[in-house]
């Protein structure tokens, strides 16, 4: 067999890869001067030391990551951006150009309200459509998968998702129930037979609903591969390759639902165990997937219900913890680097966690004491987070600069450390955050 | 039997719990106002228990379908009772812009077994609207619930509202949710804010004066 590659292989190799930007057609992307080419790969390499641990960094690196910031930043609504995507692109570039972060993280938050029109989206209200246009889209929270169907999770994941998940969270594809059961198309007998829900008038409506949201995500993703192949061009790379999921979170976040995960705990732990086991290869292969398609090795993983609060110590090691530790390994052993984003506060977790090889992967903090998390994970990972949203909203610049020193002094010593926020914020100071980045560009140079 | 109900309740044995009640109900052996209270005093361990940081999220929601499945059953018993003397009134959204209610519903549930009249406005509640409930409904606390940080300018105005309308005064304000924290609480103009439940019952405890 061909891949004999090592885990840090795979990982150069992607990394190799991010720093060498190719436009949406693939060739090599031209950067728009040597000055440009050199910020984008000064700001790689120093993600990458700040993560590998090996080299200290030419300085701390500085990576806001903004909800629909921008979008409020330009004075534009969140629903101008969802249907615009001139506007969309416009919006995240001004956040660019004005604040001039180490990284970008694309302009795909806001996503884009026509395909979800199309598709008649429950799982979320988006302006206009349950929100107001000025706010943000959210999530409507529900069982959508019932108490007694995790043997048809555990047995089929993916026909559970398209026969069952997907006609519930979609209006639209409401019919896909009717779809035939694809393993029985096995020989010529089955064929006929397992095409006959393709001939009912329904299935094809919702067949065409996914041709017209299929041309307009390709219209919202040409803006945004236009707008990350600007960036890159000005030197600025677009941080993550793409997401995935703790396996206790899929089921607790969009599945189940947080009550529905919570009584299963104590209701039925054993299909609950099974169930996050099943999802594990599927989640693996989601953030590889996406990282070796977007030729960057950092993939962002947001942790909710792990957190401090959520669970005991106990419940988050029986349950929440072994099946995100081999998301992670099955990530890790793939060359790619979870970012995992700790919402809330990890206080407690940060004994746990200590378990994993050293330099492969990133932890953003939230509400966590920065001191204890560095002194945890000191020579395991690198850390960052902890900007805080109440300084951001409505401190005083003073404040936020003292607090981004105080980060810098606790955790920028001998590398490892990424300022960062902890939580995605929509609307804070201007100055605030442009102090910020500034300060740390200056104070968090290491000599 | 009481107790046996209590320590079911109290210590996540849901089976146990209501075959127990089922059990007292079909035998005629416990007034239905007992086992309600059986149910309640185990509600107050199960909080209790929160606080100490012994139980976590999955016990408080299990706690609340137990209690939902004992009042079920006990409903038409309970039905022929009166109103039991409530401590006091607690007025309680999601402020403006955000739809976030898990939080919010643990907090209208503590205060609701921990003895307050609560009145739920739900989610994405305008200025406006809580300040007609203010008027109806005349509580003593009113609690602003959020998890954006879009929320932090949803509940300054909610308060500032309220208190342009000349209703602020004889009412304490709580917040709580996500990033809140005193910098928050003052920046909204708030009286206090509560870091979980728990907190939220106390306080609102403290300002009616109840035990």
């Amino acid at each position: 067999m061909g891949n004999q590659l090592s885990p840090e292989e795979k990982q150069e190799a992607l990394f190799q890869r991010w720093l060498s930007p190719t436009d949406p057609g693939g060739n090599d992307l031209p950067f728009q001067s040597p000055e440009a080419e050199k910020a984008y790969k000064t700001t790689i390499n120093r993600i990458r030391d700040a993560i590998q641990m090996k080299k200290l960094p030419d300085r701390v690196p500085v990576c806001p990551l903004p909800g629909f910031f921008p979008v409020y930043h330009a004075g534009m609504t969140p629903q101008e951006v969802m249907y615009d995507y001139d506007k969309l692109s416009m919006a995240f570039k001004k956040y660019v150009l004005d604040f001039e972060p180490d990284v970008h993280i694309g302009a795909t938050a806001p996503g884009s309200g026509r395909v979800y029109e199309i598709l008649d989206y429950k799982l979320y209200s988006w302006p206009g459509h349950g929100v107001s246009p000025q706010h943000i889209y959210q999530c409507n929270e529900g069982e959508y998968m019932t108490a007694d169907e995790y043997d048809a999770l555990i047995q089929d994941p993916t026909g559970f998702f398209s026969n069952v998940y997907l006609p519930r969270v979609f209006g639209a594809l409401e019919p896909f129930q009717m779809l035939p059961f694809l393993p029985g198309i096995l020989e010529i007998y089955g064929v006929a037979f397992n095409f006959i829900p393709f001939g009912l008038p329904p299935v094809q409506a919702a067949y065409k609903a996914l041709f017209e949201a299929g041309a307009e995500a390709l219209k919202w993703a040409g803006a945004l591969g236009a707008f990350d192949a600007e960036m890159a061009g000005l030197g600025y790379p677009a941080f993550w390759g793409g997401f995935t999921k703790a396996p206790f979170d899929t089921i607790g976040d969009t599945l189940r639902g947080t009550k529905g995960i919570m009584v299963d705990m104590y209701r039925q732990p054993d299909k609950l165990l099974q169930a996050m086991e099943a999802l594990t290869p599927i989640y693996i292969q989601l953030g590889v997937g996406a990282a070796k398609q977007a030729g960057c090795p950092l993939i962002f993983m947001p942790l909710h219900k792990g957190a401090d609060g959520f669970l005991s110590d106990e419940q988050f090691k029986k349950f929440y913890w072994p099946t995100l530790k081999k998301v992670i390994m099955g990530l890790v052993d793939e060359g790619v680097v979870p970012f995992v984003w700790a919402e809330g506060g990890y206080n407690s977790r940060l004994e746990a966690i200590r378990d994993l090889p050293k330099g492969k992967t990133a932890w953003l903090f939230d509400l966590t004491d920065m001191a204890k998390a560095k002194k945890a994970l000191e020579g395991i990972a690198c850390v960052g987070g902890n900007m805080p949203m109440d300084l951001l909203s409505v401190g005083t610049t003073e404040d936020a600069k003292a607090h981004a020193k105080k980060c810098i002094d606790t955790c920028g010593k001998g590398g490892g450390y990424i300022m960062a926020n902890g939580a995605f914020f929509d609307k804070v100071k201007f100055e605030n955050l442009k102090a910020i980045v500034d300060f740390v560009k200056e104070y968090g140079v290491y000599k | 039997m009481s107790e046996k109900l209590v320590n079911a309740i109290a210590d996540m044995r849901e089976e146990e719990a209501l075959k127990l009640v089922w059990t007292l109900v079909a035998n005629g052996e416990a007034e239905p106002m007992a086992i309600l209270d059986a149910a309640r005093e185990a509600m107050t361990i199960v909080g209790k228990r929160y606080e100490e940081g012994i139980y976590f999220l999955p016990e408080l929601m299990l706690a609340g379908e137990m209690l939902i499945q004992v009042a079920d059953i006990l409903k038409p018993e309970l039905a022929k009772l009166p109103e039991v003397k409530r401590h006091g009134k607690v007025l309680i959204g999601t402020v403006q812009g955000d739809i976030h209610d898990i939080g919010k519903n643990i907090v209208t549930f503590m205060l609701d077994v921990n003895g307050f009249e609560v009145l739920d406005l739900g989610v994405d509640v305008s200025p406006q609207k809580f300040m007609e409930a203010i008027q109806d409904f005349q509580p003593q606390v009113i609690g602003l619930s959020g998890f954006l940080t879009l929320a932090f300018d949803g509940m300054k105005e909610t308060i500032e509202a309220i208190e342009t309308a000349g209703l602020r005064d004889g009412v304490k304000i709580m917040i709580g949710g996500g990033q809140v924290n005193d910098e928050i609480c003052k920046y909204a103009g708030a009286d206090a804010y509560g870091r979980d439940a728990m907190a939220g019952v106390s306080l609102a405890q403290k300002w009616v004066g109840a035990q």
